[in-house]
C-alpha cells in the first residue's frame, strides 16, 4: 500500500478491482444490483439463452416504478405491454429467488428512494441499476452508477462489471445560499455553470461548508443529478449525518455489526491532500432559486432574470442548441421567466420525492389553494414516505389546496405510466431532465425545486418562491395580480 | 455480437449537439421486452408528426439516405437515459459507425456490446464532415478500425483513437460477457476474502 493521499472514489474503487490486467478494464464488484421492470427483461432473457443462474440473488433487489400507475386505488395498468413488462419481472424474480417490493406490498417505490430507506444502500458499497439517476445512491458515499441492460445481465451472471477507471472532479460549493435557495438550485446552477457534458468521463465529490449542513434527501438531491452534468457518479463522504440516516434501518447493521460498520465508514473521506483530475468551485452565497428554460438541463437560470439571447452565445453551437430550444419551448429572448404560465405542476421523481421534498412543498400550500388553471400532481417517491406523509398530516395539506395526491412511482418524470403532459402543455417539474418530450410528446418542462413547483402552483405561473416564504399565504385570495399577469402572457 | 468489418457508406448528419437518448428513441416505445423491432422508433419525435406521417424535411426520411450506416452527430452523443435501446435502435435503423467529436459515457458502453463503432473526432474533422464538400450528400466514408482510420473521399485519410480493448472486442466480435465468465475463479476468490458476500 502507497501512503499516497486518496480520494473517497480511489477507496471505493480499489476495494471492489477483483482482476485489473494491463490494457484491459477491471473486473469490478457489485455490492448491491437494483432492478426494475424497463431494463431487465431482456437481460433475464439473455441469462435464459446461455442457461446460467443469477450468481449472488442476495446482492439482487426488485421494485416497480417506471410504468406504474399512481392514481388510487388502481393498479390496472394502462396497456398490454407496460403489464407484460411487470409480468415478466414478477417471473424472473419468481424463477431466481430475488426479494421484489412489487406494488402494493408496502415496501415498493422508486428503485433510487428505496434502496436508501431500507438501509440497502450504504457507504463504501459499488452499486449499479439499469437507471442513469442511480448517482442518487452516492449520497452515502457509494458509488454508484446507471448501466444498459447488456451490463445488467453481466451483473446478475457474473455479479461483476468490466470497468474503465473514471476521472475525479471535485465540486466545492463556497458559501451558504439565502431562504428559498436548495439542493435542487443548487444542482441546477452547476449544471448551468459546466453543461449536461462538463463532467462526462469523471466522478464527482461533492464537498463544502453547504453539502455537510445537507440532511440525506438533499444530498441525494445533489447526487441525483451527477448524470446530468454527464458525469458516471457523484458521491459525498459519509458523516455523522449519514450514520444517523442509516442507524436502525431494515437492511443496516446492528450490534456490533453496525459499530464495526461505522468504524469503516468513517475512513471513506478524501485524504488531504488527494488530488482530482478537475476541481470546479461554485459560489452560493448570492445565489437565487433556479429553474431551467430550455431542453436539457444545463439550461438554466435564475428565477429572477432574463430568458437567454441565442446571439449572445459564445459559440455557433450553442446559439444554435439556445435557438432551437426557445423555439420548442414557446419562448421569447430577453423576457423575464416570471409571470410564465404554467398548466402542470409535478412534485415527485427520484431527484426530489422523499419527505423533505414534500414538507417544502407543504409548507408553501398548506392553507393556499392551486391556481384553477394549474393542474398540481404530487408522488411520493415511495409507499414508505406516502405512509409518513400520511402520518404527519401532508397529504391533508395537498388535497385541501386542491393538489393530487398520488401513490409512488415514477410517474410524470418519464411519463410512461400513462401520467404525461399534452402537446404544448407547460409543467414545473421537480424532476430532473426538461428535454423534449421527456414528460409526454410536444410537453414542455421548466425544472426547479419543490418550494419553487409548489409557488408555481398556487399562481399559476414562474413564481419567485421567496416572495411567499417573506409573505405567506393564507387562503384562496393567495394570488395578486398573477392572474391578470397570466392571461397578458398567454 | 457480430464482428465489425470495414464500414464503407455516405454518412447522414445531424449537426446537433446534446443529443439525449429520449431523442433517439422516446421512453414510450421502451414498454417492450424484446430488443428487436425497435428501428421505427428511432428519433421517433423528430421523424413522425402527431397523426403518424413522416417528417418531409427531417434528413431520415429523405430517399436518397436510405441504407446508409454512418452517422455524424454533434457533440455529446447520447447523454441522459441509460437505456440500451438508444444503440439497438440505431443499429436497427442501420447504423454501425457514429462520428461525433464526444459521447456520454453509458451510451458509449452500451454501444460496444451492441457492436456500434463510436469514432471521436477533433472539432475541425467533425466541422469539415458537417459543412464542407465531404457533407452528408456526397462523399463515401470508409471506417477501417483495424488501421483506426477513416476516409473521406479518395485522398483523406485521418487516424482515430480507441483503446484497446473495444478494438479487440468490436474486431472479434467478443462477447463480454463470456469474457467475464471466464474470471470465475478469481471472482469466486474475491468473494471468500470479503466479508457479507
Amino acid at each position: 500500500m502507497s501512503n499516497t493521499p486518496k480520494t473517497l472514489f480511489d477507496k471505493v474503487w480499489q476495494s471492489h478491482i477483483v482482476v485489473q490486467e494491463d490494457s484491459c478494464p477491471a473486473v469490478f464488484y457489485i455490492d448491491l444490483h437494483l432492478i426494475h421492470e424497463v431494463t431487465s427483461p431482456q437481460a433475464f432473457a439473455g441469462l435464459k439463452a446461455r442457461g446460467l443462474p443469477v450468481r449472488r440473488k442476495s446482492r439482487t433487489v426488485a421494485t416497480m416504478d417506471h410504468v406504474i400507475p399512481t392514481l388510487s386505488g388502481k393498479l390496472a395498468v394502462i396497456d398490454a405491454n407496460a403489464q407484460k413488462m411487470l409480468d415478466a419481472l414478477e417471473q424472473n424474480c419468481r424463477e431466481h429467488d430475488i426479494v421484489l417490493f412489487a406494488a402494493g406490498s408496502g415496501r415498493e417505490g422508486i428503485v433510487h428512494v428505496i434502496g436508501p430507506e431500507l438501509g440497502l444502500t450504504q457507504p463504501g458499497m459499488t452499486i449499479v441499476c439499469g437507471d442513469s439517476h442511480t448517482a442518487t445512491h452516492g449520497a452515502f458515499g457509494a458509488f454508484a452508477f446507471g448501466i444498459g441492460t447488456s451490463e445488467v445481465e453481466h451483473v446478475l451472471a457474473t455479479q461483476c462489471l468490466l470497468q474503465e477507471k473514471p476521472k475525479t472532479l471535485e465540486v466545492v460549493f463556497e458559501g451558504m445560499p439565502g431562504p428559498g435557495v436548495t439542493a435542487k438550485d443548487i444542482i441546477l446552477a452547476l449544471c448551468a455553470q459546466i453543461g449536461i457534458g462538463g463532467a462526462t468521463g469523471h466522478v464527482i465529490e461533492y464537498r463544502g461548508r453547504v453539502i455537510d449542513a445537507m440532511s440525506m434527501d438533499e444530498r441525494m438531491t445533489i447526487c441525483n443529478m451527477s448524470i446530468e452534468v454527464g458525469a458516471r457518479a457523484g458521491m459525498i463522504a459519509p458523516d455523522e449525518t449519514t450514520f444517523a440516516y442509516l442507524k436502525g434501518r431494515e437492511s443496516s447493521p446492528a450490534g456490533n455489526a453496525w459499530d464495526k460498520a461505522v468504524a469503516d465508514w468513517e475512513l471513506l473521506k478524501s485524504d488531504a491532500g488527494a488530488e482530482f483530475d478537475k476541481r470546479v468551485v461554485l459560489d452560493l452565497s448570492s445565489l437565487a432559486p433556479m429553474l431551467t428554460y430550455g431542453t436539457n438541463p444545463g439550461m438554466g437560470m435564475q428565477v429572477d432574470g432574463k430568458i437567454p439571447n441565442p446571439d449572445d452565445s459564445d459559440t455557433a453551437s450553442e446559439k444554435y442548441a439556445i435557438g432551437k430550444a426557445l423555439d420548442y419551448m414557446g419562448l421569447e429572448a430577453g423576457q423575464a421567466i416570471l409571470g410564465q404560465p404554467i398548466d402542470v405542476v409535478f412534485i415527485g421523481s427520484c431527484t426530489n420525492s422523499r419527505m423533505q421534498d414534500l414538507r417544502d412543498a407543504a409548507s408553501i400550500l398548506k392553507g393556499a389553494k392551486v391556481h384553477p388553471t394549474t393542474r398540481t400532481l404530487i408522488v411520493p417517491g415511495s409507499a414508505a414516505v406516502k405512509a409518513e406523509a400520511e402520518r404527519t398530516g401532508l397529504d391533508k395539506i395537498f388535497i385541501d389546496a386542491g393538489a393530487e395526491w398520488r401513490n409512488p412511482g415514477c410517474s410524470m418524470c418519464i411519463a410512461m405510466n400513462g401520467d404525461a403532459l399534452e402537446p404544448g402543455q407547460y409543467a414545473m417539474s421537480t424532476s430532473n431532465r426538461n428535454f423534449e418530450g421527456r414528460q409526454g410528446k410536444g410537453g414542455r418542462t421548466f425544472l426547479a425545486s419543490p418550494l419553487m413547483a409548489a409557488a408555481a402552483a398556487i399562481r399559476g405561473c414562474v413564481t419567485d418562491v421567496r416572495e411567499l416564504i417573506e409573505n405567506p399565504v393564507s387562503g384562496q385570495e393567495s394570488a395578486p395580480a398573477s392572474d391578470t399577469d397570466r392571461e397578458t402572457r398567454r | 455480437m457480430k464482428a465489425f468489418t470495414e464500414v464503407q457508406s455516405k454518412a447522414i448528419a445531424i449537426a446537433v449537439d446534446d443529443i439525449d437518448t429520449d431523442q433517439i428513441i422516446p421512453a414510450r416505445f421502451l414498454k417492450t421486452i424484446d430488443k428487436l423491432g425497435l428501428g421505427k422508433s428511432l428519433f421517433a419525435d423528430w421523424r413522425y408528426r402527431e397523426d403518424g406521417s413522416e417528417t418531409p424535411d427531417f434528413v431520415l426520411n429523405k430517399e436518397s439516405m436510405s441504407g446508409r450506416s454512418i452517422l455524424v452527430a454533434g457533440n455529446n452523443f447520447g447523454c441522459g437515459s441509460s437505456r440500451e435501446h438508444a444503440p439497438w435502435a440505431l443499429w436497427a435503423w442501420g447504423f454501425r459507425v457514429i462520428i461525433s467529436t464526444s459521447f456520454a459515457d453509458i451510451f458509449r458502453n452500451n454501444a460496444l456490446k451492441n457492436g456500434l463503432l463510436l469514432v471521436e473526432v477533433s472539432e475541425s474533422i467533425h466541422k469539415a464532415l458537417l459543412t464542407g464538400d465531404s457533407s452528408d450528400t456526397d462523399a463515401v466514408l470508409r471506417v477501417n478500425l483495424e488501421e483506426q482510420t477513416l476516409s473521406i473521399g479518395d485522398n483523406n485519410t485521418i487516424s482515430f483513437e480507441i483503446d484497446a480493448f473495444s478494438k479487440k472486442c468490436l474486431l472479434e466480435g467478443l462477447d463480454q460477457l463470456s469474457y467475464l465468465l471466464s474470471f470465475q475463479e478469481s471472482i469466486e476468490k474475491y468473494e471468500s476474502e470479503r466479508p457479507g458476500s
